[in-house]
């Protein structure tokens, strides 16, 4: 029982540590850089500490330091509460989201069974579903609580948007469940451990949808009309400073995480390396004992799994900086009328397939 | 439908976008009426940077004006200096050098490049293109570091002298061209690749903000857009001027009028000003640049302090001005947005009795409701872009 409480703790620490402490900071450099590179500039790189300026880390530092010691401004006419509330609504699905997100299998470390997954749900992939939903709001009201005319029009456009590929979204992964059977996370992880098996080989077409309304989930671009600057100002947070601001930025940053999680595990094999079984993991790891050895693959599956989540960091980014926006009109018409029927087709098809093999 | 707004009743929305607001890149304010998204009525409030041009060029002498006339669009400064430099030589009725021609050509078509470089550029970016802003802000920041090789300044020129230059070409004018120009043509084919193909961008500003040509030239279109309209207009072939008449160039026309043909034209119209300063370069004789007219245009510096009659020259013309004869002109050259004209008067005094500009943009901006009227907010951004309207030029 013991055990199990401190596994427990352990492995939220280590998810929470991962997300907040090492993925939402530095993706803000990694923004910032990337964009840089992809524009032939230097990027952010000013910030230093007694002369070391460690390729522009430091900024992390220079902008916490910045937003905790700026004024927090609630404009006259606010809903002071829902306004205080909105940014809180925003970041926290993303954050808890991540706990049935399996980052490695299973192992037996010192006679006790270690799964690598906060919370085992067998409806795993429909409660990221619903709390990915309850982001919506914290947009909305933040839109509708500014009482400014850009946030209106800004949180508009986010509930249309995010409403509409949520449905493209949901139907997008019904193949993936279909194909394994399973809506426990875990279990389609394990699922894919030989490499012809991934949910690429299986779902392409519900890959490229996934990734598409997982974006504009995201409203990131090319799908960020609710915050469209050079449109409607800055959108749902026009209003916003200091933490508030930073708050819907982290949101951002942890939803690109999030996804890239989901996308690793629905489709690219998860913790799983191509044509390396755990068998041979452990036979190579051998010399350390059958603990030690269990301990060892056990970094390995974690370290795959984040490295692919970074891969799908950088493919998120690189889709950023690279494409324009779409206009509301066109988010709506590709949305419904190109993501949806493509879903369902997608849908029949794999069920087809199911039903010939 | 009516039963559904007799008890769904909706307001509309009226916003001021601007006169700071990211898509007003000049300083000018929008009053739009929203049904939702929908633009119901669009009014166009200008005038927040009017300085008083033509006030303050009728306090100056006529070689005062030159700083001025910089400020107007301030991105292509030498056309404006090439403009109402050939309006008063007009005036005067001299006609300058032969290489002084060649190099004003060759001016012109280096700030048209920068014009319609940060044109794209910004029109790409308030679409979201950010890597295509930047790659084309690296290509005009080249054409600027050549206008800074031939005068000193980057922005605000202040090059080009009545009857005359302010100095002659640098040494390695011809390969500095040739290198920068290889990393334009490469930098613009990286934009072209980003964005005239781009599904996304087209979408964004194909059959928006359509002007039909008929209509185009009842509003006052001139340049990129009237191009783009399909109206094959251009002072440049229409009323050559300069050296224009030598040169080997085309222009580019649009089949539609949107502003897709727009952003067209204009990435064209990069590529031929790059072979007009090429060919310029070729063909451009040696000689003198200025006049040799000591009423006008100021003798050498050596003649200045070593020439009685020289010396007194340059102290008349610079403490009076030059005298032009009484009388009036108007003379036009191919702005980048489109005609810019100078319309002088004088009575016979060393300064302008009347100095009136026609700006291109001022038309333009004009016939922003007309093309915005029942389309979406989003599409205000490419529209207000692509007719490039500038503050300094539209409000003076």
């Amino acid at each position: 029982m013991l055990a199990e409480l401190i596994e427990t703790i352990a492995k939220i620490m280590f998810i929470f540590g991962v997300n907040m402490g090492f993925f939402t900071p530095i993706l803000g450099w990694v923004e910032r850089k990337q964009s840089a590179v992809m524009q032939d500039r230097v990027g952010a790189n000013r910030a230093d500490i007694f002369g070391f300026r460690v390729i522009g880390l430091l900024h992390i530092l220079a902008d916490a330091i910045k937003v905790l010691t700026k004024e927090d401004f609630v404009p006259a006419g606010a809903n002071k509460f829902f306004h205080t509330l909105a940014p809180f609504i925003s970041l926290t699905p993303a954050l808890v989201t991540f706990a049935v997100i399996p980052f490695g299998g299973q192992y037996e470390i010192f006679g006790h069974k270690v799964n690598l997954v906060i919370a085992d749900l067998d409806i795993g992939i429909l409660f990221i579903f619903a709390f990915a939903s309850l982001a919506t709001y914290g947009t909305v009201l933040a839109g509708w609580s500014s009482n400014n005319n850009w946030s209106f029009l800004g949180g508009m456009r986010a509930s249309a948007q995010m409403l509409s590929y949520e449905v493209a979204m949901g139907l997008s992964i019904i193949g993936v469940i279909m194909v394994y059977s399973s809506l426990k996370l875990t279990e389609i992880g394990a699922m894919q451990a030989e490499f012809f098996r991934w949910g690429i080989f299986l779902q392409p077409v519900g890959f490229i949808l996934f990734l598409t309304c997982a974006i504009a989930e995201n409203k990131r671009a090319p799908f960020d009309i609710p915050e469209a600057e050079s449109e409607i100002v800055a959108g749902y947070f026009t209003e916003y400073s200091s933490m508030k601001f930073v708050m819907f930025w982290m949101g951002e940053f942890l939803e690109i995480v999030t996804i890239s999680g989901i996308i690793t595990t629905l489709f690219f094999g998860a913790w799983h390396i191509p044509f390396v079984s755990n068998e041979m993991l452990l036979s190579i790891f051998g010399f350390a004992g059958p603990d030690g050895a269990n301990i060892l693959t056990m970094l390995i599956n974690i370290a795959t799994f984040f490295v692919k989540i970074i891969f799908f960091i950088w493919l998120q980014m690189t889709i950023r900086w690279t494409l324009p926006r779409f206009r509301y009109d066109q988010i709506m018409k590709l949305g419904w009328k190109i993501l949806l029927p493509l879903a369902l087709i997608n849908i029949f098809i794999t069920g087809l397939v199911l039903l010939v093999k | 439908m009516s039963d559904l707004k007799k008890t769904l009743p909706t307001e509309y929305m009226v916003l001021n976008m601007g006169p700071s607001h990211p898509v007003t890149h000049g300083t000018v304010k929008f009053l739009v009426t929203l049904d939702g998204e929908t633009i119901v009525d669009f009014v166009v409030d200008i005038g927040y940077l009017h300085r008083g041009f033509e006030k303050m060029c009728e306090n100056s002498t006529w070689e005062q004006v030159f700083p001025y006339t910089d400020r107007l669009n301030y991105v292509p400064p030498m056309i404006n200096n090439v403009g109402y430099a050939l309006a008063v030589e007009k005036l005067l009725g001299i006609d300058v050098p032969e290489r002084n021609k060649y190099i004003r050509v060759i001016a012109s078509e280096l700030s048209r490049i920068s014009d319609h470089l940060t044109n794209v550029a910004a029109s790409g970016l308030e679409l979201g293109a950010f890597t295509a802003f930047l790659y084309f802000v690296e290509a005009r920041e080249l054409v600027w570091d050549m206008l800074e090789s031939l005068c000193g300044a980057r922005l605000t020129s202040n090059y080009v002298r009545i009857g005359g230059l302010k100095n002659d070409l640098p040494e390695d004018f011809k390969d500095q061209t040739t290198a920068v120009f290889k990393r334009c043509r490469e930098l613009w084919s990286d934009v072209d690749k980003l964005l005239t193909k781009n599904r996304i961008f087209i979408d964004r500003v194909r059959d928006v903000g359509i002007m039909p040509p008929d209509e185009a030239i009842a509003w006052g279109f001139t340049g990129p857009c009237l191009r783009a309209s399909g109206v094959p207009y251009d002072v440049r072939k229409a009323n050559p001027y300069l050296v224009y008449d030598r040169m080997d160039f085309e222009i580019p026309i649009g089949e539609k009028g949107d502003n897709f043909d727009r952003y067209l034209v204009r990435m064209e119209e990069i590529i031929q000003s790059m072979r007009i300063v090429e060919q310029a370069l070729k063909e451009i004789p040696s000689g003198p640049i200025n006049v040799d007219m000591p009423e006008y245009r100021w003798q050498s510096k050596d003649d200045i302090y070593n020439k009685i009659e020289s010396l007194i020259f340059h102290f008349k013309t610079v403490t009076e001005g030059i005298k032009p004869p009484p009388g009036e002109v108007y003379f036009a050259v191919e702005g980048t947005n489109g005609e810019l004209g100078f319309y002088l008067v004088s009575d016979g005094r060393g300064k302008p009795y009347k100095c009136r500009v026609r700006p291109p943009c001022f038309p333009l901006t004009a016939a922003m409701p007309r093309m915005i009227k029942g389309s979406l907010i989003a599409d205000v951004v490419p529209t207000f872009d692509m007719i490039n309207m500038i503050g300094g030029e539209c409000d003076r």
